[in-house]
């Protein structure tokens, strides 16, 4: 396999705070992989996920793309290149699904034919009609059906390294599910790396090729769901194996 | 009444429609400068934070004071009415330009920077849209007083509907005063209701269809 992701001893410090938020975490991600972070609040997941789309910037240490530093690419297009889904969706109000959608095309200034093909696909790759839903404002659709447009949305340019900070975290359990073996079937056809921020166990297990776990902005393991459960690397992780 | 607007109608014309250009240019000047304005301290939450607050002080100084102090720097006339009512402007406008800005959801913004969006793609596409109607509120508020304001403006010969009252004043004209009561009043009444109507539409489409179709967020 090749490797798409290295952190090489990053270490994240926010302003004011005296601890570090990530502390020196040394790791590598390869080509199609389904990564997922887990870790209680604070842990840093969400800290790490954002550096890799430099809405953070680390204090120490870098992070490579394909071998290539980020902190040398232009962020704006480092992004474009990266999916983005978070928890609250952050779907843009005044636009219907399709403009929400075509965001990132339409600054890339495709044509008309080519957005409307592009949309549509997305559309019925995340399970929704594309008749039925492609001029509906995302205040028209559930919780579920946002999270669905909100993916596609981060789909759209066919991105090489897609980060979800708790995609799912505000679904109920039912639709939850249904979602998560969407994302598996999307992540199995795509082979592109997804990197997933959970603090629910159950999930990471159920979807990650590896499970990387947090701890005070520490790596503490970083393995294959079988290993972990077979070997948990300390006490903090079989607590919260425990949780299970 | 009627005998005076079929004499003297030319005048009543004459002060109404200066008190539209007073109102008008007040308006477009003010707009643009609250804008750039807005602009530069959107930045820093303690530049906007002053610069409200400058403008605030500046709001409370009573206009017929402030008419009378720029009378040595710029003279009278409609200029100085038209200094004075675009400084007044901007507590009004600066105030609800930066609210709106910053009652744009932080997450919605951080979605959009990190898909790949330009600073400026952000503020165009994203944060100004949604502003909008909070924005729009601002002017609104900023009309109906500039519209007031400029009836004192006719103290310090700007003219306008307000060099009728004052006539009327002087000369214990009933008729005149009620003219220019009623033009004012109808003036500004009028102009408020435009701007609802224009307020309504605006929140029907940035209300993002909610209301058709709420049937459908249940599935």
């Amino acid at each position: 396999m090749t490797e798409i992701l290295r952190f090489e001893d990053v270490v994240k410090k926010f302003p004011g705070a005296d601890y570090n938020a990530i502390d020196h975490v040394d790791l590598t991600v390869d080509d199609g992989e389904f990564i997922a972070i887990i870790g209680t609040s604070g842990s840093g997941k969400t800290t790490l996920l954002k550096m890799v789309n430099r809405l953070y910037e680390p204090d120490q240490g870098s992070i490579a793309l394909r071998g290539v530093n980020i902190a040398e690419k232009d962020p704006v297009q480092l992004r474009r290149g990266i999916g983005y889904v978070i928890q609250q969706v952050g779907l843009f109000p005044h636009m219907t699904v399709k403009g929400n959608i075509a965001t990132v095309p339409r600054i890339l200034k495709w044509d008309a034919a080519r957005i409307d093909e592009r949309v549509d696909k997305l559309l019925k790759l995340v399970n929704l009609d594309p008749d039925e839903y492609r001029d509906r404002f995302p205040s028209q659709l559930s919780g579920g059906q946002q999270q669905r447009v909100g993916l596609a949305r981060a789909l759209a340019v066919d991105p090489v390294v897609m980060l979800l900070d708790e995609p799912f975290g505000a679904i109920d359990a039912i639709n939850r599910a249904t979602l998560q073996d969407e994302l598996m079937a999307i992540h199995r056809e795509s082979r592109k790396t997804y990197l997933f921020v959970t603090h629910d166990i159950s999930e990471a297990f159920k979807l990650a090729t590896r499970i990387l776990i947090m701890h005070n902005g520490k790596a503490v393991q970083y393995d294959t769901p079988d290993a972990i459960m077979r070997a948990p690397a300390g006490k903090f992780v079989e607590e919260l194996l425990g949780k299970r | 009444m009627i005998e005076y607007a079929a004499k003297y109608g030319y005048k009543l014309e004459e002060a109404f429609i200066r008190h539209l250009q007073i109102v008008g240019l007040t308006l477009i000047i003010s707009i643009v400068i609250a804008a750039v304005v807005t602009l530069i301290v959107m930045r820093s939450d303690k530049a906007a934070r002053i610069t409200v607050r400058m403008f605030g002080a500046v709001y409370a100084i009573p206009s017929l004071a402030l008419f009378a102090l720029l009378i040595p720097v710029t003279g009278l006339g409609m200029d100085t009415a038209i200094l004075v009512l675009v400084v007044y402007n901007q507590f009004l406008l600066i105030r609800n330009f930066i609210a709106g800005l910053n009652s744009v959801d932080p997450l919605v913004v951080e979605a959009a920077v990190g898909m790949g969006m330009t600073g400026r793609d952000v503020l165009t596409k994203v944060r100004l849209p949604l502003a909008f109607p909070v924005m729009l509120a601002g002017i609104h508020l900023s009309v109906i007083s500039t519209i007031g304001i400029a009836t004192i403006a006719a103290v310090i010969g700007a003219g306008g509907i307000g060099t009728i009252l004052f006539d009327g004043l002087r000369t214990e004209s009933a008729v005149k005063i009620a003219w220019g009561t009623l033009l004012a009043a109808g003036l500004a009444i009028a102009a408020n209701l435009i701007l609802i109507a224009i307020e309504r539409s605006v929140s029907k489409k940035y209300h993002y269809g909610a209301e058709s179709d709420t049937k459908a967020a249940v599935a």
